[in-house]
């Protein structure tokens, strides 16, 4: 049985790659057929697609359009965008974000890039 | 006990400010960081404990000759309706301003921990949506993105080390397996609980500084830390070609593909970006690849010794003066 956070991961993945709304009948199927499900052979229940759908709302990467029946649910922003927003987290100097991960290399100024390069270059 | 609390002042200026300018210019931390590291948290530990004490031991100096019988006074003036004429305003005045700034610090290192905890949850569920597991490492996953990045997002059983496709396109294998086992130095070291402690230091006395040197040396130090580690697995060169081809990021490409313009402008090319205050602009990693291709000798067995037993007075002094300065006088 795939676990929830594994098939928001595919339901995302779905999502992203359509540009279309989907409803959760539509998310199901595909969903069966999807190659990299752990749920292939297992008929997922539509509300077990709902509960996914929900919790990704909740967390803001998937709107609902509720002017049809059954709703139709779309990511808000592109994959590439939400990758954007992931990397400038990681990549934007703030001393308040410093604990929160461990960068290889924190952020370079333009100086100490040239120090680097001098450093580099003699040696 | 008024004795005491004149030095536990003088050490408290003393930590908070020439000790923390004197230790962040000197140059032997790069050979043992270690013993470094150990110094910078006897010296923020030392430094709050001589601050709270100081006031402590004013304000209870007319209720008793030491800590605890000054503290049972205290207690029978809450507790007992005792009259409390022994204690004049300034004394009242430095028991309260005890206890806030030790209430401060705590509930600060509480809310530090929370908004990193916040920070780190959000970060990793939008992480497991975007990236996927590396099929040669275990722990590691990898994203899409041009840019070259490695970074480690600590949380227990479920750490993990985070690497862009751009950064293993760049890398050779050698490269790729010395930033790995630099992140996994951070998380097996317990690096970030460092990093918290002197964060909250630094935002609960950010005009102390020694909070502000304190928090970028162990930034360094940690690195160094790191790097250490990664040498006993790989030589030399290949760390230090990792780390000029991560930091310079001269190959990567300069505008990240899929990018609305607005964000591709917020987003920084490759690892470069300008510091936003000169003042903060480090030069860590100009020290880190200064200290591989110049290997210096560790600090000999006397030094190191001397650094840490520096350490151990640091904490045990004023711990000494509040519980026993009745011996002092």
């Amino acid at each position: 049985m795939a676990t929830l956070g594994e098939l928001e991961r595919t339901v995302m993945d779905l999502l992203w790659g359509t540009q279309e709304a989907m409803t959760a009948n539509t998310l199901r199927d595909a969903l069966a057929l999807a190659p990299e499900g752990t749920s292939e052979g297992k008929e997922l229940a539509v509300t077990t697609v709902l509960t996914v759908l929900s919790r990704l709302e909740k967390k803001g990467l998937v709107e609902r359009e509720r002017d049809t029946r059954p709703h139709r649910y779309r990511a808000v922003t592109s994959r590439e965008d939400h990758t954007a927003e992931l990397m400038h987290e990681v990549l934007v100097t703030a001393p308040d974000r410093e604990a929160v991960l461990a960068r290889f290399i924190g952020s370079v100024s333009e100086s100490e890039a040239s120090t680097l390069r001098r450093l580099l270059g003699s040696s | 006990m008024f004795w005491a609390s004149h030095f536990l002042a003088a050490l408290a200026v003393v930590l908070a400010w020439p000790a923390p300018i004197v230790l962040s210019r000197a140059q032997w931390p790069s050979r043992s960081p270690f013993t470094a590291m150990v110094l910078w948290q006897a010296i923020a530990l030392a430094g709050g404990l001589s601050m709270i004490g100081a006031m402590l031991v004013w304000g209870l100096e007319p209720l008793g000759d030491n800590l605890l019988e000054a503290l049972r006074g205290l207690w029978d003036i809450f507790a007992n309706d005792r009259p409390a004429d022994t204690l004049g305003l300034v004394h009242v005045f430095a028991l309260s301003a005890a206890s806030l700034l030790t209430a401060h610090l705590v509930f600060t290192l509480f809310i530090t921990y929370a908004r990193i905890k916040g920070q780190r949850r959000r970060h990793r569920n939008l992480l497991n949506l975007l990236s996927s597991p590396s099929q040669t490492n275990p722990a590691t996953l990898v994203i899409k993105h041009p840019a070259p990045v490695a970074y480690c997002l600590p949380g227990g059983a479920r750490s993990v080390t985070v690497l862009s496709d751009g950064l293993m396109g760049l890398l050779s294998e050698d490269e790729l397996r010395a930033v790995l086992v630099h992140e996994r130095a951070h998380l097996s070291q317990r690096h970030h609980l460092l990093l918290w402690a002197f964060a909250a230091w630094r935002s609960a006395l950010p005009w102390l500084p020694t909070s502000r040197l304190a928090q970028r040396a162990v930034n360094e130090l940690i690195e160094m830390l790191a790097d250490d580690e990664a040498v006993k697995q790989v030589d030399h060169e290949t760390l230090v070609g990792a780390i000029a081809i991560v930091a310079t990021g001269s190959h990567g490409p300069s505008t990240p593909h899929g990018l609305s313009a607005e964000r591709s402008q917020s987003l920084p090319d490759g690892g470069m970006e300008p510091d936003a205050d000169p003042d903060e602009a480090s030069l860590s990693t100009v020290h880190r690849v200064r200290r591989l291709l110049e290997p210096q000798r560790p600090l000999s067995g006397a030094q190191s010794f001397t650094a840490l037993a520096a350490s151990a007075l640091l904490l045990t002094v004023p711990t000494v003066l509040l519980i026993a300065p009745g011996f002092l006088g």
